[in-house]
């Protein structure tokens, strides 16, 4: 222990022990961060926070809710009308799902940006990724437990994924659901997942930062932090700046839980969950919509199934199929460009995934995907190739402007 | 590795490789006992006895006119019995086996020609085709046609043209009368 750290006696007392409030001092108050982070680093501060509000509304939710084929669907509906607050904490809930995704989306492509990927980062990414998969996971069984049609036929569909890997996928399938089709076991064991992987997203956040606080913080400079000078430390100037960011999406999230709430919905899933009848026009989620575009752009079962996972997991090893040492776009004129088409072709794989697969959607869909996968080999090469523009000398160099415009020339062939 | 003074006087190679078997020995027991412990844990959530038990569903056929399908229950999934016209069941024996994804003769799909009955689930990713009333869209083959992703099935139950790999299942079942059958 080295001597007195704080003045309170009872913090000293306890941290002597058990040593809370110095980590909290130095991960959340002295933590030196990079002075120049613009708002697109107030995204992972927003999803943490609505983390927190999925598991204080999910809680509350639950001691409403039952898990049950027969009744399900009237509990939700009693959620919404008699229990007090009931709609709120529902709207909320429901809502939030899609803010989390806003957020984790915004988020990951401010990574892809800025190349928060690359070394030393890049077990943060996963971390990352792996966040970002298990919600996928919370969502859908979340999703499932009104028991509307969409609900049941989401979950039929989705879980009919697994049966589609060779020798044991029928097996697979029936362990998930339990029974022959989906029905009250699967509804069963889906609820206690979705109360169980919101911790295990807090317990990989927890990871997830350990990992931040080792590597440091990114910058939209995406050089390194040279000293003490390119940063400031973390309480107050982001603290106050993440405050700012909460702010402004409690203000477009709760407009939209007070004024559209059902705007993320799909209307068929205020109809009871009915096994015998198929809705027309099975759509999922809004955030999964560009997997299912991929999902359905290869005309294989087996193969449509490989190429929806395999679009996330070649996210893994996306820091070493990246050639090029330089992070922020802002220096890589190329790959600039290519950044933003890529953003595009995931935005038209989301407005596929959320047609009727007929006609000219088919065609797109699979260009698309085609485009999707082509992102890749494509930064492999562009690394090799791309001449990067010169990189400042340090964080504080551009501002500093005269003093150092010349080193900066100089260092610019050090990428 | 405590034992610091007989690795010290230089530990005879046998020594090493007893604790090393000790060692490999109690690992494999320590993996095959947590294999053990796992598996109650997985097969609690295969189906339990009361749902295996729930295992058929006896139908009267007497009501069901020539060109008319009905879909009943079975263990939770829709079971489709048409009974085909002259045409279909025509028209279903005529393909050439070359032709199918999934090939089988509407012989080996069937016991009664006129009575087709299936599992009533697109082979693809488990959506209900469309084909059992008489305004539903039948698909190009003029058996089912599944919206989700456009699977078409012919007069047969088998897959034509779309995503799904396989033809619609047949369940097991046997016809107790003429015109009563149990499924399952
Ligand atoms: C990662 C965080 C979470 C996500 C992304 C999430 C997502 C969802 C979604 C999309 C729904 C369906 C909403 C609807 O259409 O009605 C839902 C429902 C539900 N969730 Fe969560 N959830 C999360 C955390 C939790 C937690 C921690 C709990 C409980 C402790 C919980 C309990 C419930 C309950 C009881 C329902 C059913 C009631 C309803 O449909 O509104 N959730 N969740
Ligand atoms: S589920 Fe029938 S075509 Fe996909």
């Amino acid at each position: 222990m080295s001597g007195q750290k704080f003045d309170n006696k009872i913090v000293q007392w306890v941290d002597e022990r058990l040593p809370i409030f110095s980590v909290l001092k130095e991960s959340a108050v002295d933590y030196p961060t990079p002075k120049n982070l613009n708002y697109w680093w107030n995204f992972g501060s927003l999803a943490g926070f609505m983390l927190v509000v999925m598991i204080l509304t999910g809680i509350f939710l639950a001691m409403n809710y039952a898990a049950n084929t027969a009744i399900a669907f009237g509990v939700v509906e009693h959620i919404m009308r008699d229990v007090n607050y009931g709609w709120l904490l529902r709207y909320l809930h429901m809502n939030g799902a899609s803010f989390f995704f806003i957020c984790v989306y915004i988020h990951i492509f401010r990574g892809l940006y800025y190349g928060s990927y690359k070394a030393p980062r890049e077990l943060l990414w996963a971390l990352g990724l792996l966040i970002y998969l298990v919600m996928m996971g919370t969502a859908f069984m979340g999703y499932v437990l009104p028991w509307g049609q969409m609900s049941f036929w989401g979950a039929t569909v989705i879980t009919n994924l697994f049966s589609a890997i060779p020798v044991v996928g029928d097996y697979i399938v029936t362990l998930l659901w339990g029974g022959f089709s989906v029905d009250n076991p699967t509804l069963n064991r889906f609820y206690a997942l979705h109360y169980l992987l919101p911790f295990v997203i807090f317990a990989l956040v927890f990871l997830h930062l350990v990992a931040l606080h080792t590597t440091k913080s990114n910058n939209p400079l995406g050089i390194d932090v040279t000293g003490p000078q390119d940063t400031i430390p973390f309480h107050p100037y982001y603290t106050v700046k993440d405050l700012v960011g909460i702010g402004v999406l409690l203000l477009i999230y709760l407009a939209v839980v007070f004024f559209a709430p059902n705007f993320f919905g799909e209307p068929d899933n205020y109809v009871p969950a009915n096994p015998l009848v198929t809705p027309p026009h099975i759509v999922p989620e809004w955030y999964f919509l560009p997997f299912y575009a991929i999902l359905r752009a290869i005309p294989d079962k087996l193969g449509g199934v490989l190429a929806m996972f395999g679009a996330i997991v070649i996210l893994f090893f996306l820091p070493w199929i990246d050639s090029s040492k330089v992070r922020s776009a802002k220096f890589r004129p190329i790959f600039k460009q290519i950044f933003w088409i890529f953003l595009a072709v995931c935005l038209v794989l989301g407005y596929c995934g959320s047609q009727p697969p007929e006609g000219q959607i088919v065609v797109v869909g699979r260009i698309a995907t085609a485009a999707y996968f082509l992102f890749f080999p494509l930064l492999w090469v562009l690394g090799k190739i791309e001449k990067p523009k010169p990189l400042p000398q340090s964080i504080s160099a551009p501002v500093l402007k005269g003093a150092s415009a010349g080193h900066a020339a100089q260092k610019m062939e050090k990428a | 590795m405590a034992d610091t003074s007989t690795s010290a006087s230089g530990t005879p190679p046998e020594g090493e490789s007893r604790r090393d078997f000790l060692l490999y020995a109690a690992s494999a027991v320590g993996v095959a006992g947590t294999a053990l412990a796992v598996w109650p844990l997985i097969h609690s959530m295969n189906p339990a006895a009361d749902t295996l038990a729930l295992s058929s569903t006896e139908v009267d056929l007497s009501s069901i006119a020539v060109g008319q399908a009905i879909t009943v229950t079975w263990r939770g999934k829709p079971v489709f019995i048409r009974h085909r016209t002259d045409e279909e069941i025509e028209a279903a024996r005529k393909v050439d086996l070359a032709e199918l994804r999934d090939p089988e003769t509407d012989d080996k799909r069937v016991k009664k020609a006129e009575w087709l009955i299936l599992v009533g689930i697109c082979t693809h990713l488990g959506c209900i085709p469309m084909g059992q009333k008489a305004s539903d869209p039948k698909g190009e083959y003029g058996g089912w046609f599944c919206p989700c992703h456009g699977s078409a099935y012919d007069t047969s139950g088998r897959i034509r043209k779309g995503p799904a790999p396989l033809n619609l299942a047949v369940p097991t079942y046997t016809f107790l009368t003429d015109t009563s059958v149990r499924i399952g």
